[in-house]
């Protein structure tokens, strides 16, 4: 399946990425509307250091700790290897961020959990990784 | 192949999976004391709450158990014959099995309490049947009195108090989650729950009832409409332990899930197991652990080769906003160095060992504490990262490029 590999050797630490997911998943279409003073809730997030920075979002794990953990059945991988949230089942009990091995779970003011889907409501190619001004996220194939 | 699964909850239908992963053929029998498919049983707070639709809260798909070719009896099982491997119904069946796997959870222990029996309406908080008999039983003008103040007492304050009048909740130990946090984080907890809404009544606890009062330890009286006795839990193992299989507290597997028997297998909140943060074998009766110990019973069971060999407990829980997590062995080892991080609302210590983080607790700042949980389950050196950039925010960053390069930008 292609994934959302990140290549931290061209990362600009722009965060532009985290604008461009919380715009995609807003379900909004006016880019002011959805981001303009508003407290995003991206499912991706630049770590930096002032030196380094990267871009980490869901892996989408071969066989995903998160979902041994779940408590309500919400996270599922699919036929098509991507693994989703369904925020009616979530109760926000967070087992999912204690168990997921590299950071990529976070929450919205509703307390259900939040996750990158790879933007398969949202179109082809993640937003995130279409939005990315140096190539330093892409949206690929890799190997095993 | 004839397969038989004692019990229908997570670890069962995680064993189900395990042996389906293998063997798309062999029969698969599960028997089944609960009326219902496979739950999750932590969901059963949230449907009280109004988070949890009943009819999501099932482990598998409805179709799960005929997909997977899958019979289920709905009888309790009350004996073992190792020798002919059979396993004896209430029902007065019995059923042979090659390979026979325990998931048989745990029940509520209720201590002998005096004048328990003129208490009219008392629950224990177990299963979703106990939900469904609470919620029939409260009203909004409910006084509610919950007698333990652990994981599952807590969880039904929560689940109830926006539907009664007042929720107490009363514990002999001086604290809250007295298993699992020590007094500075469970004042914490407590205060929060107390601003919540919840009533304590704590070092305290019922001497006998009469009716709807109870008699306190300390000469006070509490009035209540609706009792619930969330006292604590004992495995499931009596059947196993009668035919002579090895139990200490629960039923004894080693990393293939075996048991001591041979072709018995067991799995989830009835076993123990060797956890790699303690050092030893101890009950680790948490979710995860029920699904990952099930997998990997099934896929043994069926001839594959799986381990669970880095079993630890890891609990998340929350209550109105605030989280808290535990993960790992984080208490009284004189031998661990602590380093606390304290923030405005948030607590986190960590735990270290031999150069090895073998436990954390964090209350408020829970944020990608996954990544804690992982160096825990792989034992990673910790001793070539910077410290400060380890405990002060969970990111990757202090585990360099090549890790990040194999995580972020490979498939794991
Ligand atoms: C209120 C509550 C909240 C919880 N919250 C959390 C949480 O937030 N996070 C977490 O990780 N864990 C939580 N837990 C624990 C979690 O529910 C268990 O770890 C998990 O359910 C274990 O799964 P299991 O399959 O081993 O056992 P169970 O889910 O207990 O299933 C065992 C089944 O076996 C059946 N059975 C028993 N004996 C027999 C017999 N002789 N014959 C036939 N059937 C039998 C039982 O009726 C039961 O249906 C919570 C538990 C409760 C009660
Ligand atoms: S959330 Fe974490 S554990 Fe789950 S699939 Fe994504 S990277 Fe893997
Ligand atoms: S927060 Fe939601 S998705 Fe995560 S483990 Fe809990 S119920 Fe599952």
């Amino acid at each position: 399946m292609k994934r959302v590999t990140v290549h931290e050797e061209w990362c600009l630490g722009c965060h532009l990425c985290e604008y461009n997911c919380a715009f995609a998943n807003s379900g909004l279409a006016d880019m002011v509307k959805a981001l303009k003073n508003q407290k995003i809730t991206p499912r991706i997030h630049v770590e930096e250091d002032g030196r380094i920075h990267y871009a980490v979002s869901c892996r989408h794990c071969e066989d995903p700790i998160c979902i041994k953990g779940c408590i309500s059945g919400a996270l599922q991988k699919g036929a098509d290897g991507v693994v989703t949230i369904d925020h009616d089942k979530c109760v926000g009990c967070l087992s999912c961020m204690l168990l997921c091995p590299y950071g990529c779970i976070t929450t919205d003011e509703n307390e259900t959990v939040l996750k990158c889907e790879l933007c398969v409501k949202n179109g082809d190619i993640p937003a995130c990784v279409q939005g990315c001004p140096n190539r330093a996220i892409v949206f690929e194939e890799v190997q095993t | 192949m004839k397969y038989v699964i004692i019990g229908n909850g997570p670890a069962a239908v995680s064993c189900i999976d395990g042996i389906r992963s293998v063997d798309p053929d062999g029969s698969i029998t599960v028997i089944s004391k609960e009326d219902h498919p496979a739950y999750f049983r932590p969901l059963i707070s949230y449907y009280l709450e109004g988070k949890s639709k009943a009819e999501n809260i099932y482990c598998r798909r409805a179709d799960f158990y005929e997909s997977s070719n899958c019979g289920v009896i709905h009888s309790e099982a009350v004996a073992i014959d190792t020798d002919n491997r059979s396993v004896m119904l209430k029902n007065g069946e019995s059923i042979p099995y090659d390979r026979l796997c325990i998931c048989t959870g745990s029940s509520p222990f209720v201590p002998p309490m005096k004048g328990l029996e003129t208490v009219e309406n008392k629950y224990t908080f177990l299963t979703v049947d106990d939900s469904f008999a609470i919620e029939k039983a409260i009203t909004k003008d409910s006084r509610v009195l919950i007698i333990g103040a652990g994981l599952i007492g807590l969880k039904c304050a929560e689940g109830l108090r926006d539907r009664v009048q007042s929720v107490t909740v009363c514990d002999l130990a001086p604290r809250v989650l007295s298993s699992i946090l020590d007094d500075e984080c469970a004042a914490i907890v407590q205060k929060h729950l107390e601003n919540c809404g919840i009533g304590f009544s704590l070092g305290n606890t019922a001497d006998r009832f009469d009716g709807n009062t109870a008699m306190m330890k300390d000469g006070s009286e509490i009035g209540f409409d609706v009792l619930v006795l969330a006292l604590g839990v004992r495995p499931n193992i009596g059947f196993f332990k009668e035919a002579g299989g090895a139990c200490g507290r629960a039923i004894i597997v080693d990393n293939e899930m075996k048991t001591s028997v041979d072709g018995i297998f067991a799995a989830g909140d009835c076993v123990e197991q060797y956890d790699i943060s303690f050092g030893d074998k101890r009950i680790m009766a948490l979710l995860p652990n029920a699904n990952l110990g099930g997998y990997t019973a099934g896929v043994n069971m069926a001839g594959g080769s799986a381990e669970f060999d880095n079993a630890v407990p890891m609990n998340s829980i929350g209550f109105w906003g605030l989280h808290m997590m535990t993960a790992g062995t984080y208490a009284n080892d004189e031998n661990a160095q602590m380093i606390e991080e304290k923030g405005e609302k948030s607590i986190k210590r960590f735990f270290i060992k031999n150069n090895r983080l073998v436990g954390f607790i964090i209350i408020g700042d829970v944020k990608s504490a996954g990544i804690y949980t992982n160096l825990i389950r792989t034992q990673a050196d910790i001793s070539a990262y910077d410290p400060d950039a380890l405990t002060k925010n969970a990111t990757l960053l202090p585990f360099g490029e090549n890790y990040r390069r194999k995580t972020l930008g490979g498939v794991v």
